[in-house]
């Protein structure tokens, strides 16, 4: 059996709304990752010059209906995926950071076994950074969209309260994972789902969010659910410090693309560029946006992709 | 899937189909404090050995995700935490227990003994397979995909993601003060193991923990020596 197979199927959903700006994919296949099933996309022609493009966590592929056919116009084959548990892809049994890659680098497979540049915001970014530290034979250029960790931790609560709020959060973890397997994300009407989006995502306009429901979300006789695996949660868990992608900046061997979004918000990671700077690898462009917050291409797609065009032409 | 001659109950974690094997004792019987025994990794259930068989209690064996008669699921991502949720779904069925954890069993043990010290009377971590993991720092995330993923157990990815997660000392001593501050014993761990990768050295120097042999160990928490 080989690692990923091809079905292209139209992408275009009957239910999908519209949103000025935004296009569907033109092409929609399933990857296998290891018997995984994945949801991969193409905005563009096929013989453009590929490039992946990664969401960020609890996000979509879909997210870049904006963003990836400026990319696209631009003469790209933008190639983007939901990753497991996200979107239209399998919700698997098992997370970790290294099994994103390797989806990664399968949805890569099932169009080239080049080498192509890559883009990816917030966790997405992060991927990215790590696919070119350990695949750098794939990977030409490398975009980040605020997806840079910083050394910032939880300021000053004691080391008591600390482990109070660990050992609660655990229980709650546990709690949760006990019963898992019954669990479904919150239905509600497409309305409720695109206000509660809101709350996580301040910045961005109701209109779009609503949007997103049609494309992230699906219906069932109660209500509209997001599609993301509900055994997910918020919140990092386990011994991974985000700091240290920073130690694997300065090894990446390819042009690099840095944007941050400087207005703080509750998914944003609160990096700012001095926390960066002494990181960045040789000649690579960091390059802050005033007045943007975490979802840079969603408020400034246009903004986002000359920058991006211009980089990687 | 791995033939055992032992009654088995199976227990739902998420979407995977937990195997735990019951080695001794009635399932009715709510008397004696039971033994959980954490296997090392990729290791296959092993039958008690004395002094094992000594115990008062039943005696129960978890085959942890990917491993045994457990599901072995697509694509990989294992990480201890999930495991931890893997031995926190025994102890929901069993009640509070002693665990015995070799190996990889011994660190997931620990975790869940930080997280669950109400239901945890007393942990014993001994060498076995899979013991260090990957180390301290954050060069652990390598490039893997296994020539020979076919479903059965060991899951190959369970043997290669298992073998290289970062384990920081101080991480694992976090899980050791939240058992000692939430244990009613006056020794809730001891560390047998005579192996001491950094993460087990850093829980091995705390003034509370003991360390001792296997079977000194074992006859500390054996209700009925």
């Amino acid at each position: 059996m080989g690692r990923y197979s091809l079905a292209v199927t139209n992408a275009s959903s009957p239910s999908a709304g519209s949103y000025a700006g935004a296009r569907a994919p033109d092409r929609f296949w399933k990857v296998s990752s290891s018997g995984l099933s994945l949801a991969a996309y193409q905005w563009g022609q096929d013989d453009g010059r590929p490039v992946l493009l990664s969401h960020g966590g609890f996000d979509f592929a879909r997210t870049m209906d904006t963003f990836a056919p400026l990319l696209a116009d631009g003469g790209w084959r933008v190639i983007g995926w939901d990753h497991r548990g996200h979107g239209d892809s399998e919700h698997a049994a098992l997370y970790n950071w290294d099994a994103d890659i390797r989806d990664g680098v399968a949805v890569l497979d099932s169009i080239t076994d080049q080498a192509v540049p890559i883009v990816g915001h917030s966790k997405g970014g992060a991927l990215a950074l790590t696919l070119a530290t350990i695949r750098p034979d794939r990977v030409t250029a490398l975009v980040n969209l605020d997806g840079l960790p910083s050394h910032r931790t939880v300021p000053d609560i004691s080391d008591r309260e600390r482990k109070r709020l660990m050992a609660s959060e655990l229980t709650a973890r546990l709690d949760f994972r006990r019963r898992a397997h019954l669990s479904l994300r919150r239905p509600g009407t497409p309305q409720e789902l695109a206000l509660r989006r809101q709350k996580m995502n301040p910045r961005l306009s109701l209109e779009w969010l609503q949007y997103l429901v049609t494309v992230g979300a699906r219906e069932s006789e109660d209500g509209w659910r997001w599609k993301l695996d509900p055994s997910m949660r918020f919140g990092g868990f386990g011994p991974i410090r985000p700091e240290w992608s920073l130690a694997r900046m300065p090894g990446i061997g390819v042009p690099m693309l840095a944007v941050l979004g400087v207005e703080q918000e509750a998914m944003g990671w609160g990096t700012l560029p001095e926390d960066v700077e002494p990181w960045l690898p040789p000649g690579a462009q960091l390059v802050p946006l005033q007045g943007v917050g975490h979802f840079a291409h969603i408020e400034q797609p246009d903004v986002v992709a000359n920058l991006v065009l211009e980089f990687l032409s | 899937m791995t033939e055992s001659t032992h009654p088995t109950v199976w227990l739902q974690h998420n979407k995977i189909q937990l195997a735990l094997h019951q080695l001794k004792g009635d399932t009715k019987d709510q008397s004696s404090t039971p033994l959980l025994l954490l296997h090392g990794l990729g290791e296959p259930l092993q039958p008690p050995t004395p002094p094992w068989d000594q115990w008062s209690g039943p005696i129960w064996a978890l085959d942890f995700t990917g491993h045994g008669a457990s599901t072995v699921p697509r694509g990989g991502g294992y990480t201890a935490e999930a495991l931890m949720g893997d031995v926190d779904v025994a102890l929901a069925e069993i009640g509070p227990a002693t665990i015995l954890g070799r190996g990889l069993g011994a660190y997931v043990g620990l975790l869940t003994a930080g997280a669950r010290p109400e239901l945890t009377r007393g942990v014993i971590l001994s060498d076995g397979s899979g013991l260090t993991g990957g180390g301290e720092g954050p060069q652990s995330s390598t490039w893997f995909l296994p020539g020979d993923a076919d479903g059965r157990a060991p899951d190959p990815y369970a043997l290669y993601e298992l073998s290289n997660d970062v384990r920081p000392a101080d991480y694992a001593v976090n899980f050791l003060h939240l058992l000692l501050a939430g244990s009613e014993l006056e020794v809730p761990l001891v560390v047998a193991a005579k192996n001491r990768p950094p993460w087990l050295a850093a829980v091995a120097k705390d003034p509370a923990v003991i360390t001792e042999p296997l079977e000194q160990a074992f006859g500390r928490y054996n209700p009925v020596p």
